[in-house]
């Protein structure tokens, strides 16, 4: 027996025009289980990807129980022994839970599906999965249906599990479920690497933490040995002493300032009602987990699902808004949650994305011309730093944070009272990240109210001067001044002593 | 979408490259075939004015209703993300409006003419609103929501004007429909000029080009950008439904009567291939106009050089398909890479070449 | 296509039925009764005379007690036939969608006494099950026309020959005959394609052959819109035609309009697949003979621009 599991020596992935890994080293050891860390763009799914075989590295070495080997794609990564388990659920929720953890492995197809069934139960019952093998996959609930995933990966004798972002979209107990079953395959001398975002549960689970950063390894540590601010600066590099200056720059003097909105008992298809003001030049946040409400919440604001009910007034007068042209009109813009979803229009050019919200303010017989658009668009390329090879350049081809950057500007041209911000700093780059966050600071200065939303608390807490916590779809706190910190955010949103 | 360095995938020359392409290899074939086939004469018709004749005369002015149509039929797809199969029912509707108004009077003067297209042109819009209230606000597929139409718009034609073939006859309708006397050009000919600067003003002066492509990409977010998507959609048909009537009535003009169960038959499909060949995706979103007219002759310029050729009755189609097939598939976004990728590649190698040169000088 | 349609006029037939079953259920004395089956008006200007002539002759005026059923659908028609039997009409006239199906329903007509005539239409059945069967020739209409054609003892035959939807009954036999002249040398064909009944089509059609310069002196379209398009092309090309002029210009189904262009001397000559069989049946009916033959040809009508009067128009033409 090897004394590690698995290492990777030197690992390098070139892509055009990048090297999204510089000589990474990654080492397992059997029956421990092993973060991976780093923020988006570090390298960490290039990593992954290079070790199932979805792509081919350009040089270092891959060693499997001290052995030298090539993986050639994912089927062979799993003859193998390297399994994955994707953040999104990648079997058959119509077939059987037994079916699910034999199919496309079937070198007998003669095998009775009885035997299977059986086989699939005791597999089942040793992982201790709360489900039959004779229940359609979809009738069970997403944590049931990750374990399941993992079921078949340890019924292929794997060595090596990856777990890509397998907590996210699981609520607590599912949460615990899995890792009690993750500890079980542990003592079991599997060798688990846990990719997630959630710092709470690599602290509660994992045995080490490898952290990446721009393509290049950090280094490995002992996760008690590591304090959890420790890892944040260390995934985040030097950017940390600017980040702490960021909060420091806002001075707390808003509670002067008129009310520049104000809604009572704004409710919609999708939000409960809630009350809820914001002052000129205030920047707040909605918080809570996901499924909270706070996305929903803020949609309402802007009419972006079916309004129900509630008086809104702007300015002090009453008005109705129902569509989001009204919101618009307003002087209220929304950066969508999901940006591939509800913001960018791909295939259209960056200058006219940018366009796009002040068009339709303009109405339909005012169009913009081409001259003023282009003008407009280099303005905000410019201001905001967008990376793009040219204003005519389809917005799809942009990266991910240029890419918000063009809905940002979108936003910004309509010259908007009030912003709200849903997760605009999710799926991008550090440096936009900050970026970002200036500008939110920036802008409330020069008088705009914002709301800004993130799943980074530690965000929101930078930015925000006050924080609406929601749990459950409620509003279930309101917090300023001393009591914006973590600890309080975590106390509100678990429901404790508020 | 590996559009990095951008400068010599297929796809950068535009989307014109397939439908100009398919043109010129049409025009080569025909010059190989018969030198002078594109050759334009002045001779004089039966009312005694010199008009234009010849090839490429027929080919234009054959291909004005599939034209029309194909603009309409654009903006359709460009905002809903499918196709109306009804333009040639619905043009055979808008026809037979034409002429019960036409014959309702006891001559025929401008006035009577020009009320008769507008009649015409409210109906077909009135349809157009149909097909895309089924479209826009009951969200049905374009191809089924407009197959009501496709199947009983005919039979609908014919309870208008009873049945057999309906004949007006007046130097007026005859003069849309053919020439109009000291113009050489023909008539419908020029309507497709006129119809095409609308088109053009219509997006010069609206921001209507803008929002239909975004509303035929990204719904969702064209709609939390405040653009009323529903709204979009039905201007759309309505738009395709003015293009309707112009084309039944140039239709209907050419030859002075309105047969409900051949006006325009079978249209639909060449208009959607027009739209096809002229590179506009028919899932939807970016959209060229120039494209599907050109697609329009395209299809015109084959049809006449089938006949020209006198190929057989019975084969006629199977030639249309192979062709049309060939282009479809060149401009397929499989090969369209593929290419791109060969001429990088070559580009590369002359490149090499050319430092290799350089250095060795 | 027509499903909507045959839906609407089966709730209208419904709707009558019922209308009819609450008013006059006492029975008309010496009125004899008829059921029509046949295809629906609007399937063709053909069918729209059809469709006019039983009306017209099988009226209360004439003694008959009439009853029809018009679809395009052979099951619905097949339905309809049982109806009519059952309501026990005297005489069944059918005009079949499909020409196989029909043997049970017309052996229960046998049975009930039923008195079965067919029109236009053959079916597929013993002849044994049907009095008589009236019918048009199609092929007889072409070789009127091409005799006619070669009674003109022009110099030279050179023709551009317009067919309607291959594979249809009319295209089959309009074209037979001028096959022949083609394959025995005595005519030339400069041209022989399908417009498919598309009149715009057969406009292109001729367009492009005196784009190609090519000569030509005879036009025989398989019907008439397609016969006004081909005209069309050579008004705008300024080439003369009809009586006076170069190309002589040959239409069928003698649309009304189509036989004033022939009266205007612009054409030269229509021929008619005669959709007036109604006045043979009732003949039959009423002499209460059996035919010579069981099958018997419906004579065809072709008129020549030169001898045809307004009268003619008014009798044998189509539409208004």
């Amino acid at each position: 027996m090897h004394e590690y599991l698995l290492t990777m020596r030197g690992i390098e992935k070139r892509f055009p025009g990048v090297l999204a890994l510089n000589g990474v080293d990654f080492t397992l050891r059997s029956g421990e289980i092993h973060a991976l860390m780093g923020e988006n763009g570090a390298g960490k799914s290039t990593l992954i990807k290079v070790l199932t075989g979805v792509y081919q590295m350009d040089g270092g070495e891959i060693r499997l129980e001290g052995t030298p080997m090539v993986i050639r794609s994912p089927q062979d990564a799993q003859n193998k022994g390297i399994s994955t388990v994707y953040q999104e659920i990648t079997l058959c929720p119509n077939l059987t839970v037994a079916e699910n953890i034999y199919i496309g492995r079937g070198k007998h197809p003669w095998v009775r599906q009885r035997d299977l069934e059986k086989r699939a139960d005791e597999i089942l019952s040793r992982l201790g999965i709360p489900a039959r093998s004779t229940q359609l996959l979809g009738s069970c609930s997403l944590a049931v249906q990750q374990m399941v995933a993992i079921a078949r990966a340890v019924d292929m004798n794997c060595k090596v599990l990856i777990l890509d972002e397998p907590t996210s979209s699981l609520d607590d107990k599912e949460v615990k479920r899995l890792f009690d079953l993750m500890r079980d395959l542990k003592s079991k001398d599997v060798g688990i690497i846990f990719v997630t975002h959630f710092l709470d549960q690599v602290y509660e689970v994992s045995d080490r933490i490898t952290v990446l950063r721009n393509g290049e390894l950090v280094g490995e540590y002992l996760t008690e040995e590591l304090p959890q601010i420790q890892l944040v600066s260390k995934m985040i590099g030097k950017e940390l002493e600017e980040l702490s200056n960021l909060g420091e720059t806002e001075e707390k003097e808003i509670g002067k300032k008129e009310v520049f909105y104000e809604a009572k008992g704004l409710a919609s298809s999708d939000a409960l009602p809630f009350d809820f003001s914001i002052r000129k030049g205030e920047v707040n946040g909605f918080t809570g987990l996901l499924g909270s409400g706070r996305s929903e919440s803020v949609r309402a604001i802007f009419g972006a699902d079916k309004v129900t009910g509630g008086a809104v007034k702007i300015g002090g007068k009453p008005v109705k808004i129902l569509r989001p042209v009204d919101a618009m009109k307003h002087g209220i813009g929304y950066l969508a949650e999901d940006r591939k979803r509800d913001g960018i229009i791909a295939e259209l050019s960056v200058r006219e994305n940018i366009i796009l919200a002040l068009q339709v303010m303009n109405g339909m017989f005012k169009p913009i011309s081409r001259n003023e658009s282009e003008a407009f668009a280099d303005e905000y390329i410019k201001v905001l730093n967008i990376k793009t090879a040219s204003r005519e350049t389809p917005v799809g081809s942009l990266s991910g944070g240029n890419q918000q950057k063009v809905i940002l500007a979108r936003w910004l041209l309509t010259h908007p009272d009030y912003l709200i911000l849903d997760e605009p700093t999710r799926g991008i780059d550090v440096g936009t990240k900050l970026e970002i966050q200036k500008l939110v600071l920036k802008l409330a200065e020069e008088g705009v109210s914002v709301t800004f939303i993130s799943s980074e608390v530690e965000e929101m807490l930078r930015t925000c001067s006050r924080l609406i916590v929601m749990r459950d779809r409620h509003v279930v706190g309101e917090l300023t001044g001393k009591d914006l910190n973590q600890t309080q955010v975590m106390k509100t949103i678990a429901g404790g002593e508020a | 979408m590996k559009k990095k360095d951008g400068k010599f995938s297929l796809g950068s020359l535009g989307q014109l490259t397939i439908p100009l392409i398919a043109i010129a290899l049409l025009v080569v074939f025909n010059l190989i075939r018969d030198p002078g086939f594109f050759s334009i004469g002045i001779s004089h018709n039966s009312n005694g004015n010199a008009v234009l004749s010849g090839n490429i005369i027929s080919i234009i002015n054959g291909a004005s209703e599939l034209a029309i149509l194909a603009m309409g039929m654009t903006l359709v797809t460009a905002a809903c993300g499918g196709q109306d199969i009804s333009v040639g029912a619905a043009a055979a509707i808008a026809g037979s409006v034409f002429v019960k108004v036409l014959k309702s009077g006891s001559g025929i003067s401008g006035g009577t003419v020009i009320l008769a297209f507008l009649c015409s042109c409210i109906v077909a819009m009135l349809f157009g609103c149909f097909n895309g209230t089924l479209v826009a606000v009951f969200k049905i597929q374009p191809m089924i929501a407009t197959l009501i139409l496709y199947t009983c718009g005919r039979s609908i034609a014919y309870w208008i004007n009873g049945g057999a073939t309906p004949t007006v006859t007046s130097s007026i309708v005859n003069g849309i429909g053919s020439f109009i006397p000291g113009i050489p050009i023909p008539t419908p000919v020029i309507i497709v000029v006129v119809m095409a600067l609308l088109f053009k003003l219509l997006f010069h002066f609206t921001a209507l080009r803008l929002f239909t492509q975004s509303v035929g990409i990204n719904g969702s977010a064209a709609r939390l950008n405040g653009i009323d998507a529903r709204f979009i959609k039905l201007l759309s048909f309505i738009i395709l439904g003015v293009c309707v009537s112009v084309s039944g009535c140039i239709g209907v003009s050419r030859l002075g009567l309105i047969n409900h169960e051949t006006l325009l038959l079978d249209i639909e499909m060449d208009t959607i291939l027009a739209v096809a060949i002229g590179g506009n995706s028919l899932g939807g979103g970016k959209f060229k106009l120039s494209g599907s007219i050109i697609g329009a002759y395209v299809i015109q310029t084959l049809t006449i050089t089938l006949y020209a050729m006198k190929v057989s009755s019975t084969d006629v189609k199977a030639y249309k398909a192979i062709v049309i097939i060939l282009l479809v598939v060149i401009g397929s976004p499989v090969i369209k890479e593929r290419f791109g990728r060969w001429i990088s590649h070559l580009r590369q190698r002359r490149v090499k070449v050319s430092a290799k040169g350089a250095e060795e000088g | 296509m027509r499903k909507f349609k045959a839906l609407f006029l089966v709730t209208i037939l419904v709707l009558c039925c019922m209308l009819a079953g609450c008013g006059k259920d006492e029975k008309k004395d010496g009125k004899i009764k008829v059921g029509v089956v046949n295809n629906p008006p609007s399937e063709s200007g053909y069918r729209e005379a059809n469709v006019k002539d039983m009306e017209k002759v099988f009226s209360e005026a004439n003694g008959y007690e009439l009853k029809t059923f018009y679809s395009q659908k052979n099951d619905e028609q097949l339905q309809a036939a049982n109806g009519f039997i059952t309501d026990g009409v005297d005489y069944l006239l059918i005009s079949a969608a499909e020409t196989t199906g029909w043997d049970e329903v017309l052996k229960k007509a046998k049975e009930a006494g039923v008195k079965v005539y067919l029109f236009d239409r053959m079916i597929n059945v013993d002849e044994s099950l049907y009095e008589a069967a009236v019918v048009s020739d199609m092929a007889a209409e072409g070789d009127t026309a091409v005799k006619w054609l070669l009674s003109l003892n022009l110099s030279e035959y050179k023709v551009i020959h317009i067919q309607g939807a291959m594979g249809s009954d009319a295209q089959i036999g309009r074209t037979g005959a001028l096959d022949e002249q083609f394959a025995s040398g005595k005519m030339k064909k400069v041209v022989q394609q399908t417009a498919t009944w598309d009149e715009a089509e057969a406009k292109k059609i001729v367009e492009s052959v005196i784009n190609s310069g090519e000569d030509f002196n005879v036009i025989y379209a398989e019907n008439d819109g397609m016969a006004k398009g081909a005209v069309a092309a050579l008004d705008e090309a300024g080439i003369t035609h009809g009586v006076d002029g170069k190309v002589v210009v040959i239409g069928f189904d003698c649309n009304k309009w189509a036989l004033r262009e022939l009266l205007a001397g612009k054409w030269n000559y229509d021929g008619q697949c005669s959709p007036f069989q109604a006045q043979i049946i009732s003949d039959l009916i009423k002499s209460g003979k059996a035919p010579a033959s069981k099958t018997i040809i419906n004579e065809e009508k072709g008129f020549d621009a030169k001898t045809l009067t307004q009268a003619d128009i008014d009798t044998y033409g189509l539409g208004d």
